[in-house]
This record gives structure tokens, C-alpha cells and sequence, in this order.
């Protein structure tokens, strides 16, 4: 998957850029110790997710605090799942196929609109552009209202294309691999039309394998937003069969019986995915978020 | 699928082939080219945005209740409706002060994180992850933590087990609101949230200040620390900054899901998107009044977000390339 291409620049984020200026108000013992207070800070919803999972609810709700459970409740696993009010299982991989659509779609419209933008000649291109950009100066989370009307007259409330496909049309990540493709080396396409290749054939063999990097860290962000995404799915999702994790997290809240061990787990299950994505991609994800200031 | 012709090319391009000329070759097809890749997105984009768009401007002139295809023109009733609805004028005036105050700490924090993580020499790439870390976690997952836990109202939650130890009696943060303390815990939940992301847009435009500059600073005598914060790198975080914020005060007046979280029932702290929810999609689905607060809410944030831009000055300097 890391293919490192000639000829396109990418600011490394752990680059040893050296930076000169430092020392300055705080010596390296005052700067850890205040690195460490802050990232303890960080870490406690962190521990109070694994916390709370892993403890009987008496232990919760005890008199006196417990750090950490002696007993730990492994069992607390499937408890999420035996509950019948809630289907989580189904909404796990409800968000699985969301998530995946989602992000497998926009990398597809966009990246070709993108490059159609940046490099194919023709005329009206800058008006189209504008149309795009129009996009960006209304905040899509107001026409939700209108998009729910839209889809419901679709026929698509409670359906995966209704979940799916109106989010496919990001004017940002559409903008994003436009500003992408305008920096990229044109000598490689020009390479490509020479061996007969034509726009499509070229974009597909020659431009799409050489800016897997970019793909990569668009996925992983667009990946994150369909996951955790919430109103829309909370909107469209009117039968429980059709909840996302996180419609499915929020009903919780307004369940009758709490019963906190479970809630954690649930809470705890429904980040996992995303933690790994966090692990095996973070250097794309922080590139990219470098590279572009996106989110959303 | 591959479409295009090659005889376009027929020509035996010779080794010295200029782009011009190899362009003004393919004109032909290009055309074709540009809607085939720009098509497909420019459509979704028509049905899905622009549409809605045009549907809710136009909904908002019509009495609309339980119905989309309204009958009844009624002028700008709507928006006086909305205007004059305490709840949701008093969340747009609340929300205002929400991000006048959410934005700037938020800034502050991530600008503080990026400034500590970008002076480490050890372990700089764990410290990163941490305070990175929350970005993976969606706002329903922490609302679930702090309501269920960390600000939880009774004895057990950790902020009030944390407060008996020093004798201090139970809070309600969020079922009491006065005095309001439910306002520290949708900030505190979002300031975990969001610093990270930010933090992480800071690193990299540290990371592109030319060195030469703080060596000069420090020929003209600047004092390392404050000084050279306040006249090297805070000038040359103008553009992130700019762009932090802009992100900041759009993603406040749309914030929607930790508070529908957090606060469901209650009446206090409901923002902008909360208040539409209800009245168009609750008991009385009125889309006529809806969509006249989306539009409201709309050429608020324009209007912000313009004002944002004067101030600070956009467009000045370019984003990292």
C-alpha cells in the first residue's frame, strides 16, 4: 500500500524538522511535566470507557471509588448484544456498510470531478467550478430538512441509499482533489498520452496509482466522518432495523433502564473500529489532515 | 467503459511533441472528456444540494404543515414566525455566545498542544497521538461518557466523587440549569473533541516556518519565548488561524450532537439545529417554519463567517502547499 512517488512533495509530519528558537520560558523537565499533565487529562474518558465495560454495575454506582476492577467482567462483552430492545449487532454492521459505501463513493465522484476540473480543457470549467465552490458558502447540516423531505418523497428513508448516497457529493472533498491534481507533475500524463493512452486511461493507469497517499488519507478521514456521523443517519433511520452505531448509542440515553456496564461496552465496541483505523493509518490521516485542514 | 478514440493521436508523436500541441490535439474529445469525469458528481450535486437548497427557500414562503407540496403562499410569515419564536431567536443569541466563546478556547488550546508536542524531542510522535487520540471518537460516544459518567449528576460520577473528596456536595450539571453549569460540560466534551484536529493543522504550519527567521530574530536581539511567539510565530500562523477559526464558528452554530445527547429533554441549551429538528421533523412537522430558520441560520453563519473574514483578513497567504 506505500508507495512512495517520485515527484510529488509531501510534508512529513514527523519530519525532523529542526526547529531552532526553542529554550525560552520552560526547561525540557517543566515542558514533559506539563505534556504529561495534559495527556493524563486526555487519557481519563479513555480509562473511564474501560473502566466502567469491564465492571459489575455495583461497582459503578459503589460508595467508594474503584480505580480499576479486581474482577474484571470479560462477560460484559456480549451484553450489548443480548439486549433485545436495542439491536446492536445489526447496527454495527449497518455503519460497517454505511461507512464503506460512503467512503468508496466519494473517493470515486470526487477524485473524478476533481481532476476533471483541474485538468481537462474546456471552456466553462471555471463556471462549473463556481457552481461547486456555491456548495461550500451553505452549511449542508441546514438543508437537512429539505434532503430528509427529498429523500423520503424517494422512497429511500430507512434503506442504505438513503443512509448513502445523498452524502456523496462533498463540494470540499470535490475542491480538495482539485487543489491535489493541480499540483500534480504533468510530465507523467504527458508520458501517458504519448503511449496512446487517452483522459480516462490515463487517469486510471498512470494518475490514480501514483497519488495513492492522497487516496489513502482522504479515505481515512471520509471513513471517520461516515462513522460517526449522527443527524443524518438519526433522520433517515425511523426503524431500529435501519440504525447506524450511533443512532443506536444515542437511544440509550432515552432508555428506560440504565444499566451502565452495558452502555460502556456498547460505547467501547463502537470506537474499536475506528481506533484501529487510527493505529494502521494515523500516518495518512495526519498527513493528509496537514496537507488539507479537512474535516467533514 | 474506455471511451476515448485514439485517432486523435494517430500522429506519430515525434520525441519533441510540446504540451500545447498534444492539448490542441485532443480538443477534440476533451469536452466530452470534462462531462464524463465532472458528470456524474455535478449531478448528485444538483439533486442533493442544490435542490434541497431551492426546496427550502421555497417552503419557507408556504404554509407548510405535514406537507411539502404546500398550496398556501404566505409571504414572509414564516420568518416572522421564527423571528419572533423566543426559543429560537434565544438559541441563535445563545449559540452566538457560544462560539464567541467555544472558538477562541478551542484555538488556544490546540495552538498550546501543537506549541508543546512541536518542542518535544522524545516521544513526540506518542504525545501527538494522545491529545489526537478523541478525533476518532464521535460526539455521541462522549456525550454518553460524560452524561453517564465523568459529569454525571449523582454520587458516583467521577466529578463528584472527585469534589467529595475535598467536602464539596453533589452538582447536577446538567439537570439544573442554574446555576448553568451544563455549559462546562459541552465545552469541556468539545474542547476534548476538537483540540487534537486542530492541534494537529498547528504542528504543520510550525513545521513550515523557515528556520532563518527565528536565527534572525535572535541577531536582532529578540528574547526567546514571548518575544519571538509574538512577533515570528504567531504572524506566521496567520492563515492556519484564520482557517481554524472559520472551521470553528461554522462547526459551533451547527452543533447538534452532543447536546442532542447530553440535553434531550430538557428545555435549556438547545442550539440552532436542536429547536429546526423539533419543529420540522417533531409533533407538528412544520417545514414551512423550518426551513425559514435554516434559512435564517444560513445567512447568519454567512454573515459571521464574512465578518470573521474581514477581520482577520482572508485570502491573505495561502494554506500549506
Amino acid at each position: 500500500m506505500t508507495t512512495t512517488t517520485p515527484g510529488i512533495r509531501e510534508p512529513a509530519p514527523d519530519g525532523k524538522a529542526r526547529r531552532t528558537g526553542r529554550g525560552g520560558v520552560m526547561g525540557s523537565t517543566g515542558l514533559y511535566l506539563a505534556t504529561g499533565v495534559a495527556a493524563l487529562l486526555f487519557l481519563v474518558p479513555f480509562y473511564i470507557l474501560v473502566r466502567n465495560a469491564l465492571s459489575t454495575d455495583a461497582q459503578i454506582t459503589g460508595e467508594n471509588w474503584t480505580f480499576f476492577p479486581t474482577d474484571v467482567q470479560w462477560g460484559n462483552i456480549t451484553s450489548p448484544f443480548d439486549d433485545s430492545s436495542v439491536p446492536f449487532a445489526r447496527s454495527l454492521w449497518n455503519s460497517t456498510v454505511v461507512a464503506v459505501l460512503h467512503t468508496a463513493g466519494v473517493l470515486l465522484v470526487c477524485s473524478l470531478a476533481g481532476y476533471g476540473l483541474a485538468r481537462i480543457p474546456y471552456r466553462h470549467a471555471n463556471k462549473v467550478f463556481y457552481v461547486v465552490l456555491g456548495t461550500l458558502m451553505v452549511p449542508t447540516a441546514v438543508t437537512f430538512v429539505p434532503s430528509f423531505v427529498l429523500v423520503s418523497s424517494l422512497g429511500w428513508v430507512d434503506s442504505y441509499r438513503g443512509l448513502i448516497v445523498p452524502g456523496l457529493f462533498s463540494g470540499f472533498t470535490c475542491f480538495l482533489f482539485r487543489q491535489y491534481f493541480l499540483g500534480f507533475p504533468k510530465e507523467l500524463e504527458e508520458a501517458a498520452r504519448v503511449d496512446g493512452l487517452g483522459y480516462w486511461g490515463a487517469y486510471w493507469r498512470v494518475v490514480v496509482p501514483n497519488s495513492l497517499n492522497f487516496f489513502a488519507a482522504i479515505a481515512t478521514i471520509t471513513f471517520i466522518n461516515g462513522w460517526n456521523s449522527f443527524l443524518w443517519p438519526l433522520v433517515i433511520g425511523q426503524d431500529p432495523g435501519a440504525w447506524t452505531v450511533q443512532v443506536a448509542l444515542s437511544s440509550y440515553t432515552t432508555g428506560q433502564t440504565v444499566v451502565f456496564h452495558q452502555i460502556f461496552m456498547a460505547t467501547a465496541i463502537s470506537i474499536l473500529p475506528l481506533l484501529f483505523v487510527f493505529l494502521f493509518l494515523q500516518r495518512w490521516l495526519v498527513q493528509g489532515i496537514a496537507q488539507t485542514g479537512i474535516k467533514g | 467503459m474506455s471511451t476515448t478514440s485514439e485517432l486523435d493521436l494517430a500522429s506519430p508523436a515525434p520525441a519533441k511533441a510540446t504540451p500545447a500541441r498534444s492539448r490542441r490535439g485532443l480538443r477534440g474529445n476533451s469536452t466530452f472528456n470534462f462531462w464524463l469525469f465532472t458528470g456524474p458528481f455535478l449531478i448528485g450535486l444538483a439533486i442533493f444540494i442544490y435542490v434541497p437548497i431551492g426546496w427550502s427557500v421555497y417552503l419557507s414562503f408556504f404554509e407548510a404543515r405535514f406537507t411539502v407540496t404546500p398550496e398556501k403562499f404566505i409571504g414572509l410569515d414564516n420568518y416572522r414566525h421564527m423571528l419572533t419564536n423566543d426559543d429560537f431567536v434565544g438559541s441563535l443569541g445563545t449559540f452566538t455566545v457560544f462560539a464567541a466563546f467555544i472558538v477562541p478556547t478551542t484555538w488556544a488550546l490546540s495552538l498550546g498542544l501543537a506549541l508543546l508536542v512541536n518542542r518535544l524531542r522524545f516521544m513526540r510522535a506518542f504525545f501527538r497521538s494522545v491529545f489526537f487520540l478523541p478525533t476518532a471518537v464521535s460526539y455521541v460516544a462522549a456525550a454518553l461518557i460524560w452524561k453517564m459518567s465523568i459529569f454525571s449528576g449523582v454520587r458516583f460520577g467521577l466529578m463528584n466523587t472527585v469534589l467529595g473528596w475535598f467536602g464539596i456536595e453533589n452538582i447536577a450539571w446538567l439537570a439544573d440549569p442554574n446555576p448553568p453549569w451544563y455549559w462546562l460540560v459541552i465545552v469541556s466534551a468539545r474542547l476534548w473533541l476538537q483540540s487534537g484536529f486542530y492541534m494537529i493543522l498547528f504542528i504543520a504550519a510550525l513545521q513550515n516556518i523557515p528556520a532563518e527567521l527565528y536565527e534572525a530574530a535572535a541577531i536582532d536581539g529578540a528574547k526567546r519565548g514571548w518575544q519571538t511567539f509574538r512577533y515570528i510565530t504567531l504572524p506566521q500562523l496567520r492563515a492556519t488561524s484564520t482557517a481554524v477559526i472559520l472551521l470553528l464558528l461554522v462547526a459551533a452554530y451547527q452543533a447538534f450532537d452532543e447536546f442532542y445527547n447530553l440535553l434531550d429533554k430538557t428545555t435549556w441549551g438547545r442550539p440552532p439545529l436542536v429547536e429546526l429538528y423539533l419543529k420540522a421533523l417533531g409533533e407538528n412537522q412544520d417545514y414551512g417554519a423550518g426551513s425559514a430558520g435554516a434559512v435564517i441560520l444560513t445567512v447568519l453563519i454567512c454573515a459571521v463567517t464574512l465578518f470573521q473574514g474581514r477581520l482577520m483578513g482572508f485570502g491573505r497567504g495561502d494554506e500549506s502547499k
